[in-house]
């Protein structure tokens, strides 16, 4: 997966879209949990509008996408707005484009670092054309006319598709250019992200423009990319120009010389009326237009993503060089990720932070699966009385289990905002298919001889369900509840790309961060809260097996 | 027929009852009658229908047409949760409740029917089915022989003494061995207590052993009502002659 600046994220959009026709039945399950949890972090479009106009010193919430570069430009963000006196409430890592921009649309955050290109490509979806300057134009009169959301100037710097190769392969074959590379091409070996493969502005558009035709072409993930061209498996990458990698292994940027790229400045994006609410937000953002250079940008992020510096601690020196930092950037406050040695001395120094997501893990999970079972239980009871309907109502649940989990969570945004609610409701659905399926077919299925011959000897259809179905059944629906709980607590861990907290958080910051210890301190939790959970709902189990169907 | 020719003393009565599942026709004017004290054994082929006649007499099954009768009273007119609790019933396979113990299984019925002392109800019938209580209340349905478990099926159905049992394939599951000895119990139990039984078998023999008359069905209809000796001295049919010399297929002794 690579999250990066959320390519890909059209064809999540439109996988939401595939997904319209099943909205009236969610928004009738929605109903249930959404009493249960209330709103208490989500922040609904309407109310987070309001709160801004009642409350001038609410917090700026101050969002990024879970990659490296966004983490660093929201903190530097945060830092700035910090150190002109504004609260700021930061969400890093909310998961990909589709998702962070549904919540500025309605107001659940207030802005968040984006890019020109993106904004273009794939929320817009229009053609990549035009310069830098045409594209912010365009981007930002289309933004402001379609959905009211404010691009503020750019920063100064962009981060484009850069097609990288070694120096050397550079030298022997003279290539500075695109161009250079289409007498070459059929010689040489591309290794090249799935999205970049896929998209009409990735390789499709780039074999257009130059007319390159490669040897051969390997789908490749964004984080094995660079070492594949180090080591020369490939011989050539699609990369982004301020990765840091670029610079850690000098590798040669091919120039763009037929302007086929679009550009992708990068900016801040605000939601709608921040500007009008709250204009010093915009003031204290602007001083930062125009000042990040390309190299700038490269080796910030160099430090984070290779040198596994701070974020916190790379965005306040990119302040103080900036001349900009005030009081209110304190490194030590935030959540600073300074502990350096091993994996284990690592755990150790974050376990106030692991209990912490721990609980917020469990209390997810925990609501999610209660909601599940209070209306997968009586439902599986009640399709089990009515043979008729119960397949189609049973697959259409199940239908449910194959929505991308990231498309269900961007769906949900319009409708319960980011944060806990909506991360539940995603959980909530999720467990109900396993409950009901067990449910019903565990009524359905008890012991036919035994209920013919109740029934046979006067026993009421309601005594038949509570004396012996709903006993007979009793395993096999908690054996749907422990398959519910195990997916849930698992599933769980992607509500950190809406803002819902948990193991997720450092799993995504480390994903984002290409800090292992940091995947490890949400990773390991989290697998061994699925393997409790798994072991105690086993031992329910069997509790609550009848003794005359145990093994003797 | 006509309903004159129905005698007072018949506990169970059917008159051209038809009924089908779908397109499958298993009763096709069906006629039968039960006299008090009488064991009647329902003998035919797969298909032909005696199951479908025995679950009609306890609500089970309601038939597309026909008349039938349970003491002597029009079976729309009983409410069938108290017919059947009014009725022994013995399936093939005990149809145990495999989460309740034998007592408990034994009860039943008492207890459905408030009845005042239903665990002395279960004991009495226990030691009329050859199952000494003491040994035999607290084991589960799963630890029992198949044979234990037909016997503790016949205690749950004598529990609450009824007037009419219906019994289908009561040995039909059990091994040869197991077979011959619930016979022997079940010939003793339907002969002491005067009890009205209906009875399904694929077996000639047993239905021989056990009852006062056998009813040959085909097809959905009864050909003849009659003891073993007059089916073979005066068949009323071709088939008759022909089910009695070479027997019925299915599960054998």
């Amino acid at each position: 997966m690579n999250p990066r600046r959320g390519r890909g994220s059209a064809s999540l959009a439109s996988g939401a879209r595939r997904h319209g026709r099943g909205r009236l039945a969610i928004l009738v399950l929605l109903a249930l949990p959404g009493i249960l949890v209330g709103q208490e972090e989500g922040v609904p479009a309407e109310r987070a509008l309001e709160g801004a106009r009642s409350a001038p010193l609410r917090p700026v919430i101050v969002a990024s996408k879970p990659f490296a570069e966004s983490f660093l430009l929201a903190e530097l963000f945060a830092q700035r707005l910090e150190a002109v006196g504004f609260a700021v409430d930061r969400r890093p890592g909310l998961g990909a484009t589709e998702i962070a921009f549904q919540a500025l649309r309605t107001g659940a955050i207030d802005l968040y670092p984006e890019y020109t290109g993106t904004g273009l490509t794939a929320i817009l979806d229009l053609e990549p054309e035009g310069s830098a300057d045409e594209v912010y134009a365009l981007v930002a009169r289309r933004f402001r006319d379609l959905y009211g959301v404010d691009w503020l100037p750019p920063l100064g710097f962009e981060n484009s598709y850069a097609i990288a190769v070694r120096p050397r392969t550079a030298d022997s074959l003279g290539l500075s250019t695109l161009s250079d590379l289409v007498a070459v091409a059929p010689r040489l070996v591309a290794g090249f992200s799935p999205d970049f493969i896929g998209r009409p502005d990735g390789l499709p558009g780039l074999v257009g423009a130059y007319a390159v035709e490669f040897s051969d072409t390997r789908p490749l993930l964004q984080s094995i990319k660079y070492e594949a061209l180090v080591e020369g498996a490939v011989d050539l990458i699609d990369g982004y120009t301020t990765d840091g990698a670029i610079d850690r292994y000098g590798l040669v940027v091919l120039t763009d010389d037929a302007d086929f790229f679009p550009p992708y400045e990068a900016a801040a994006l605000l939601r709608p009326g921040l500007a009008a609410e709250r204009p010093g937000v915009v003031s204290a953002l602007v001083a930062l237009s125009g000042r990040i250079s390309e190299e700038r940008m490269r080796s910030a992020n160099r430090r984070v993503e290779v040198e596994g510096a701070p974020v916190v601690e790379v965005a306040a020196d990119l302040l103080a060089e900036l001349g900009l930092a005030g009081a209110g950037a304190d490194p030590a406050r935030a959540r600073s990720r300074t502990t350096r040695g091993g994996t284990l001395a690592y755990l150790w120094a974050s376990r106030h932070d692991t209990l912490r997501q721990t609980g917020r893990h469990l209390w997810l999970v925990g609501v999610a699966l209660l909601a599940a079972i209070l209306l997968a239980v009586p439902g599986g009871v009640l399709l089990a009385r009515t043979p008729r309907v119960a397949e189609p109502v049973v697959r259409a649940v199940g239908v449910l289990q194959t929505l991308p989990s990231i498309a269900l969570l961007a769906f949900m945004i319009p409708l319960l905002g980011i944060g806990v609610g909506p991360a539940i409701v995603a959980l909530f659905l999720y467990a109900l298919f396993p409950i009901l399926r067990n449910t019903w077919s565990g009524i359905r299925d008890a012991d036919p001889e035994a209920i013919d011959a109740a029934h046979a000897l006067g026993m009421t259809h309601a005594q038949i369900l509570l004396q012996v179905r709903l006993p007979l059944a009793a395993p096999v629906v908690m054996a749907g509840i422990r398959v519910s709980a195990v997916i849930a607590v698992g599933t769980a861990t992607l509500a950190a790309f809406i803002g819902a907290g948990g193991l997720g958080d450092p799993i995504v910051a480390g994903l984002a961060l290409s800090d292992e210890r940091m995947i490890l301190a949400g990773a390991i939790p989290a697998a061994v809260l699925a393997l409790a959970v798994d072991a105690a709902l086993s031992l329910v189990e069997s509790a609550v097996r009848p003794r005359g169907l145990r093994e003797e | 027929m006509t309903p004159d020719s129905v005698t007072s003393t018949a506990l169970l009565q059917a008159r051209d009852v038809h009924h089908a599942f779908g397109d499958v026709h298993a009763l096709r004017g069906a006629s039968l009658e039960v006299a008090r004290g009488e064991c009647v054994a329902l003998v035919g082929e797969s298909g032909s229908g005696k199951t479908t006649l025995l679950r009609c007499f306890n609500a089970l099954v309601t038939p597309d047409a026909g008349d039938l009768r349970v003491r002597g009273e029009a079976i729309e007119a009983i409410d069938p949760v108290a017919l059947r609790r009014s009725l022994g019933y013995v399936p093939q396979r005990g149809g145990l409740l495999p989460h309740w113990r034998v007592a408990r299984n034994v009860a039943l019925v008492p207890r459905l029917t408030g009845a005042p002392d239903p665990e002395a109800a279960a004991e009495v019938a226990l030691a009329r089915t050859g199952l000494p209580p003491a040994e035999y209340g607290d084991r589960w349905p799963r630890s029992l022989s198949g044979g234990q478990r037909q016997r503790v099926a016949l205690a749950r159905a004598l529990a609450v003494e009824p007037d009419i049992i219906l019994m289908d394939e009561p040995l039909g599951a059990l091994d040869a061995l197991a077979r011959a000895e619930l016979r022997r119990e079940l010939g003793e139990v339907i002969r002491s207590s005067g009890t009205t039984v209906l009875l399904v078998t694929h077996d000639l023999e047993e239905a021989a052993i056990l009852s006062d008359r056998i009813a040959v069905m085909k097809e959905g209809r009864i050909l003849q009502v009659a003891p073993l000796e007059e089916l073979r001295a005066h068949p009323a049919d071709p088939y008759v002659t022909d089910l009695l010399s070479r027997g019925l297929p299915g599960r054998r002794g």
